[in-house]
């Protein structure tokens, strides 16, 4: 961005986010090839070198890059079949798709001067409201009204069951709010603290007290740097979890 | 990006469309996530990556792995499968083995007890002829003593009727052979 043109310094922490076109400057409509389009083309490419290229010469005695493909293959389906049960293994190649679409973002976004998809509500309310509604429907279509014995705790005094089942009904509701807000949240969050560091660390070109803060904020966006590393991870793998959760939900609603 | 900005500047600046200008303020003020306008770009390019990497999985990736990791699974337990079989060959080796050994011994045990019952046979015959040997011979010599006795008795029967002959001769007197022969071996006799 503009940075430190001789007036000082210049925080722009949230520019990093912004959707614009790879060319040109005109206005953003919905088939423009923007950044955020650059960007997640780049992780499709790198799934399929991953799991397509990386596996390609099936062998029984793994190459490093297949083991990789295996691990994650056996991460996920593992979790799948541990979480939703072994019927939830029909949904595998869909939270599979979820899983590597996120992690990729995440990661990918961590390379300086990346755009990240997944820091924006607008990709993850979208898969976040594409595993609600395949979750409803699912539990519907699989249990009929029976699904609805989601939300009627039979194990709870009879009384307290109404009062549960609003609360469990709100909260129901409210899983696709917090399930996108988490991720873009976490995402966005540590982008934006990594830039804020950085907008301190040419201070030494300009004043006598940069000698201290500028080692530090290098120092900090290092730590920070490591510390996204993880939030990558475990934000995909958060994500991953409670859409087999949900599943679970979805195949056998009763408590 | 520095146009970017300079453009979102101008835009702010010139008053453009309302929706532009919404949009860029949001930019420049805070989160470019509320930017309504990018979204339905966004979420189309999303639905596309997602289209094309479930395509993706589900065509050719997965199958794969899943193939790899059975036939991964196969050859372990193919191998173990082998493994156990070789043990179980080898155990039978290790028996067999232990049999043949133990049959050699016993037919050693067996051999060397024939070889002692036949050695103790030949002793036994030996010492047997070796006895009847011996006895035959002192039966022999027995005889023999006997005969040398007797031979004895007969040799002196001669020598004293010669000598009583020869004796009755410088005596004087005229001996008749038969009474002298008589006399000695009556006396010889008595």
């Amino acid at each position: 961005m503009s940075e430190a043109q001789g007036e000082g310094l210049v925080f722009h922490p949230m520019d990093q986010f912004i959707v614009k076109p790879l060319f040109g400057d005109g206005a953003v409509h919905w088939y423009t090839p923007t950044n955020a389009a650059l960007w997640m083309a780049v992780s499709v490419v790198a799934i399929i070198l991953l799991l397509v290229i990386g596996t390609r010469g099936r062998a029984v005695v793994p190459s490093r890059i297949q083991s990789v493909a295996e691990l994650a293959y056996g991460f996920i389906h593992k979790m799948v079949e541990d979480v939703a049960g072994k019927d939830g293994l029909k949904f595998f190649p869909y939270i599979f798709t979820l899983f590597l679409f996120i992690v990729f973002s995440n990661f990918l976004g961590l390379l300086p001067k990346a755009f990240t998809p997944t820091s924006h509500i607008a990709v993850t309310a979208v898969l976040a409201m594409l595993v609600f509604v395949t979750v409803t429907v699912v539990g519907f279509v699989k249990n009929g009204a029976g699904f609805l014995s989601l939300f009627w705790v039979s194990s709870a005094p009879l009384p307290l069951r109404p009062v549960l089942a609003l609360i469990e009904v709100i909260s129901y509701f409210v899983r696709p709010v917090s399930h996108s807000i988490r991720l873009a949240g976490n995402m966005m969050a540590g982008h934006a603290v990594i830039k804020v560091f950085a907008a301190f660390a040419p201070l030494i070109l300009m004043s006598g007290i940069g000698i201290a803060v500028t080692p530090l904020s290098i120092l900090a966006i290092t730590a920070m740097y490591g510390l996204e590393m993880l939030v990558a991870f475990i934000q995909a793998y958060v994500f991953t979890i409670l859409t087999c959760v949900y599943l679970k939900d979805a195949l056998h609603p009763h408590h | 990006m520095a146009n970017e900005h300079e453009a979102a500047n101008m835009a702010h600046d010139a008053g453009a469309a309302a929706a532009e200008a919404a949009g860029h303020a949001a930019e420049s003020a805070g989160m470019p996530q509320l930017d309504f306008s990018t979204f339905g770009n966004q979420i189309f390019w999303l639905v596309v990556t997602l289209v094309v990497i479930y395509w993706v999985l589900s065509r050719i990736a997965l199958p794969r792995i899943a193939s790899v990791l059975a036939d991964r699974q196969g050859a372990i337990s193919g191998d173990l499968a082998a493994a156990e079989e070789l043990k179980a060959k080898a155990k039978d080796a290790e028996a067999a083995y232990d049999k043949a050994l133990a049959d050699a011994r016993a037919e050693a045990q067996k051999i060397a007890g024939e070889a002692r019952a036949e050695i103790q046979a030949e002793l036994d015959a030996a010492t047997a002829k070796a006895d009847a040997e011996i006895s035959a011979r002192a039966a022999e010599s027995e005889a023999r003593i006997g005969e040398i006795r007797a031979g004895a008795v007969e040799a002196a029967e001669v020598v004293a009727k010669d000598a009583a002959a020869e004796i009755v001769a410088a005596l004087g007197g005229k001996a008749d052979a038969k009474a002298l022969a008589a006399a000695v071996s009556e006396r010889l006799k008595g």
